[in-house]
């Protein structure tokens, strides 16, 4: 049994920052675990731009925004496992994790912070029916085939969903030579980024069918064709809209689920609006000591926003084990409320500032945001696919156990 | 080539009869036209060992399935395959179809089924059932049914078979059997002729075509399709037995049930279409299944969100109504094992017994080998030896077996490369045999690994890897690959 201070299970964007903060400070002995073959996670894959721009200030690609924290963590001779599947974590934060070289590794730790990142949603959650041949991707999946392993996975593309990594892929396939023949959406507006609807689509003249569902995939052992249709208001798909669509592969890009399953197995306690676990100002779960940052707490949109839960979780890890962890008696809960699908953390002291992230259900302009009865925030546009980060500094907080966080038109 | 007998078809009920057969000394073939043993029916269905209570006494369905079912267990512990006697309950919901649970049980008693029991107490069935509708009156709970795997009974049964001398040709599609004087003299495929004067017809779907090459026709096979939704293990233990509802005239009905590797299973409808090709879900179709399985276990609704999966298999239905297990003296050699739909997979092993019967009316020498060996091997799960030996002290020696390529079902490198070497040439061949991609990311993190490591250990292009045979390849073209092409 090897005894380490912070065990960070995933080298990703989160996992990173937080080691990074973790070991600056003050832990000692600071272990990465990934089980990818590189340290950087799904960054090494995004080789478009847009990352850091609030970080950085700068516009980067995903290795190059990665490899500045990769740089730190060899700068500051922080300790890490590469290809290691972490398969058991236990609440007195023993690990059970497994690689090729040590075979099965046992450690115990003083602080966790998870950091697994997300994973995509597959063809079965949304059960769209017809045959089963190959030339069915989620968009990473292709995204990492293409830009990592090189191959193109077809040439006559459709993409239902337009979730960033989808937008990102249209642009991607166009410069490979492959024809997008549509991005297919469900909702009346678009599920990514605006500047990637701009960016990806229009400026590549690619359909995106809003109020679009696919209702049949046709083909037996490569994809030939899928069937799209207009839906109502209720989703539903409207009969004598259906049109085929040639193609060889279809993408999903139909949302992420933060991956919880160690998690789940340790027992502390998930959000289901998130998907992730329930955290306080410091990214510490339910459980004392363990901790959670980036897209394992909830799916966020900009690699910044994740570097930041990263850090924050770091830093707390840290003073876990320096003994040094400020725990307050405070406890205000946040809660969703109209036009809100979530708010994160969902627990404050009140006593210091913090960074709430605040995603709305529908889009909506000219808006108030409030946070319980006192406070109310103005933003001129309010979309589902960007979250909102508004700083509640500690003298603005009144209320003392229960905040609502509602989105509505001003008045 | 040549061989003593050809058996058509490596499903179920083919790689059953060949590790029945390879007990003798007969020089056995197996023909498959797909590029995998269990590529048809076997993949695609509910993988419930029955009681047989359901079908009408006196049937062949009824006695080889209650034969079947004691065979099972045997079996399954010596190739090394999980096989779970969960029972299973009948529920009736409605005071009508209390009737029928009745007439049921008393089918079952004529079958010779085992511990058939009604439980009529609500409290007991909530108790023990804590997530069945509320409406439950009463269950017929048949203590003796119980889950396997389809596909990895099917691979176990043929590696096994192998390993006694059957050999097994994949990718063969037989065009015609060679007839000449009433007696079987070859067949002819799309890899040229094979000599042979016994042919074992297990085609599945296609058994009436088969059957019509040598001129018996008394019997078509519809196809009848099932369609099914797969949930993710979180759900593991939320049904306890197999649940049925009171089965139709056409049907046993929508089954809730675990499968053997923890996930949730929901299906199958059933609809006759009318292509043997025609493996498409539908949304009616999927509705009517969901729908089903929400009347029994009514919880599910809020669960949809937790399918990782769905899939339509076909069942191959006869004209005839009932199994089809005979040999005929014109032409002489010909067995059929025709119409093997459910309850198929539980029977498999008396049929294969049956057949052996035949063979021995046939006045075939069947002498038997001094060195058949029944067990099999199972491929070494790194995550079993850690769970069942926390010291791990039998690590091997081959640390690709540390290495994880499946996240969600914990698969390592070095069980992916064993699949490979015991046959495994495609993608879903490498599903089927570790489990790696049938998880929650359904093979969305393990796809490129997965194709890199076919690629090596076949020493193919990635563009030949395939997902499931012929023209299914997964990543058909290189970046760049047309630019090149142009220059």
């Amino acid at each position: 049994m090897q005894n380490i201070d912070v065990a960070i299970i995933g080298g990703g964007a989160a996992g990173l920052s937080a080691a990074i903060e973790a070991k600056k400070t003050g832990a000692e002995n600071v272990l990465v675990l990934e089980r990818g073959e590189e340290l950087g996670g799904i960054l090494q894959q995004c080789i478009h731009t847009g990352f850091g721009l609030h970080y950085f200030k700068e516009n980067l690609n995903g290795p190059e925004y990665i490899s500045r924290f990769i740089k730190t963590v060899h700068e500051l001779g922080i300790d890490y496992k590469l290809n290691t599947m972490v398969l058991q974590i236990s609440p007195n934060k023993k690990l059970l994790a497994m690689n090729s070289v040590d075979g099965p590794l046992r450690l115990q730790a003083k602080a966790i912070v998870l950091a697994m990142g997300c994973r995509e949603k597959p063809r079965g959650a949304l059960a769209i029916p017809g045959t089963r041949p190959a030339g069915i991707f989620t968009a990473g999946t292709a995204q990492r085939l293409m830009d990592v392993e090189g191959y193109l996975v077809g040439k006559k593309i459709v993409i239902l969903g337009s979730g960033d990594i989808g937008l990102i892929m249209a642009r991607r396939f166009v410069m490979e030579g492959a024809k997008v023949e549509a991005v297919v959406e469900l909702m009346p507006y678009p599920g990514g980024l605006h500047r990637n609807v701009v960016q990806c689509l229009e400026d590549f003249q690619i359909p995106l069918l809003l109020q679009h569902t696919i209702t049949n995939i046709q083909g037996r052992d490569r994809l030939k064709r899928v069937t799209t249709a207009k839906v109502d208001k209720r989703f539903t798909p409207i009969p004598g809209t259906e049109k085929n669509i040639e193609c060889d592969t279809l993408i999903l890009s139909v949302g992420l689920i933060p991956e919880n399953e160690l998690s789940r197995g340790l027992g502390i306690l998930i959000d289901t609006k998130t998907g992730g676990p329930f955290v306080d100002e410091h990214m510490e779960t339910s459980e004392r000591g363990l901790f959670a940052c980036g897209n394992v707490v909830h799916v966020h949109d900009l690699v910044d926003h994740v570097t930041w839960s990263g850090e924050v979780a770091g830093k707390n890890a840290a003073r876990v084990v320096l003994d040094t962890f400020p725990r307050y008696k405070e406890r205000i809960s946040l809660s969703a409320g109209r036009n809100v699908q979530y708010v994160v953390p969902q627990f404050i002291s009140g006593k210091k500032p913090v960074n709430l992230s605040i995603r709305v259900k529908r889009p909506a302009r000219r808006v108030e945001i409030n946070i319980g009865n006192e406070l109310a925030f103005h933003k001129p546009v309010v979309r589902p696919s960007e979250m909102v980060v508004l700083t509640l500094r500690e003298n603005q907080i009144m209320e003392k156990t229960k905040l609502t966080v509602i989105v509505r038109k001003r008045r | 080539m040549k061989a003593d007998l050809i058996i058509i078809g490596g499903g179920i009920v083919g790689t059953t009869i060949a590790r029945e057969l390879s007990k003798y000394k007969l020089q056995v073939l197996l023909v498959e036209k797909e590029a995998d043993i269990g590529f048809g029916s076997t993949k695609a269905n509910t993988g419930i060992i029955h009681a047989g209570y359901d079908d009408i006494p006196g049937t062949i369905k009824a006695n080889l399935c209650v034969r079947g079912n004691t065979l099972w267990p045997q079996i399954a512990a010596e190739l090394g395959i999980p096989f779970i006697r969960t029972g299973s309950w009948v529920v009736a919901c409605k005071d009508e179809e209390a009737n029928t649970i009745l007439k049921l049980k008393r089918r079952g008693i004529m079958n010779n089924v085992p511990g058939l029991q009604i439980i009529d107490d609500r409290k007991q069935l909530l108790m023990l059932e804590p997530n069945i509708s509320n409406k439950v009156l009463l269950a017929l709970y048949a203590p003796t049914a119980g889950i396997i795997s389809p596909y990895e009974a099917a691979i176990a049964l043929a590696e096994n078979a192998y390993h006694n001398g059957v050999q097994i040709q994949l990718e063969t599609e037989v065009k015609d059997i060679l007839l000449e004087k009433n007696a079987i003299v070859g067949i002819r495929t799309n890899r040229g002729l094979i000599e042979t004067n016994s042919v074992i017809n297990a085609a599945g779907i296609y058994s009436d075509e088969i059957s019509a090459m040598c001129g018996i026709n008394h019997f078509s096979i519809t196809p009848v399709r099932g369609e099914y939704f797969v949930l993710d293990k979180n759900l593991n233990g939320y049904v306890r037995h197999i649940l049925f509802p009171v089965p139709t005239p056409v049907s046993k009905g929508i089954v809730v049930s675990k499968t053997v590797a923890g996930n949730l299973i929901i299906g199958p409808n059933a609809n006759n279409v009318n292509e043997k090709t025609d493996l498409a879900t539908t949304k009616p179709g999927l509705n009517e299944v969901f729908e089903g399985a929400q009347k029994l276990v009514p919880g599910l609704a809020s669960k949809r969100g937790m399918v990782i999966t769905i899939f339509a298999g076909l069942r191959a239905e006869s004209s005839i109504g009932d199994f089809i297990i005979e040999a005929y003296d014109s032409p002489r050699g010909f067995i059929n094992v025709a119409g093997i739909k459910s309850p198929g997979l539980t029977a498999a092993p008396a049929i294969a017994e049956k057949v052996i019967q035949l063979l021995k009316n046939m006045d075939s020498d069947l002498n038997e080998k001094k060195n058949y060996n029944p067990s099999r091997e199972s491929i070494q799960r790194t995550i079993d030896s850690l769970s069942t030996n926390q010291s791990w002290t039998n690590m091997p020696k081959d640390p690709n077996y540390g290495h994880m390529i499946c996240r969600c079902e914990h698969v390592s490198e070095g069980e992916i490369v064993e699949a490979i070497q015991r046959g495994a040439n495609t993608f879903d061949g490498i599903k089927f045999r570790t489990r790696a991609g049938m998880g929650r990311c359904q093979g969305g993190f393990c796809t490129p690994h997965l194709i890199r490591i076919l690629s090596r250990e076949l020493d193919l292009k990635a563009k030949s890897i395939t997902k499931h045979g012929r023209f299914s390849s997964i990543v058909p073209y290189e970046v760049k690959e047309s630019l090149m092409e142009e220059r």
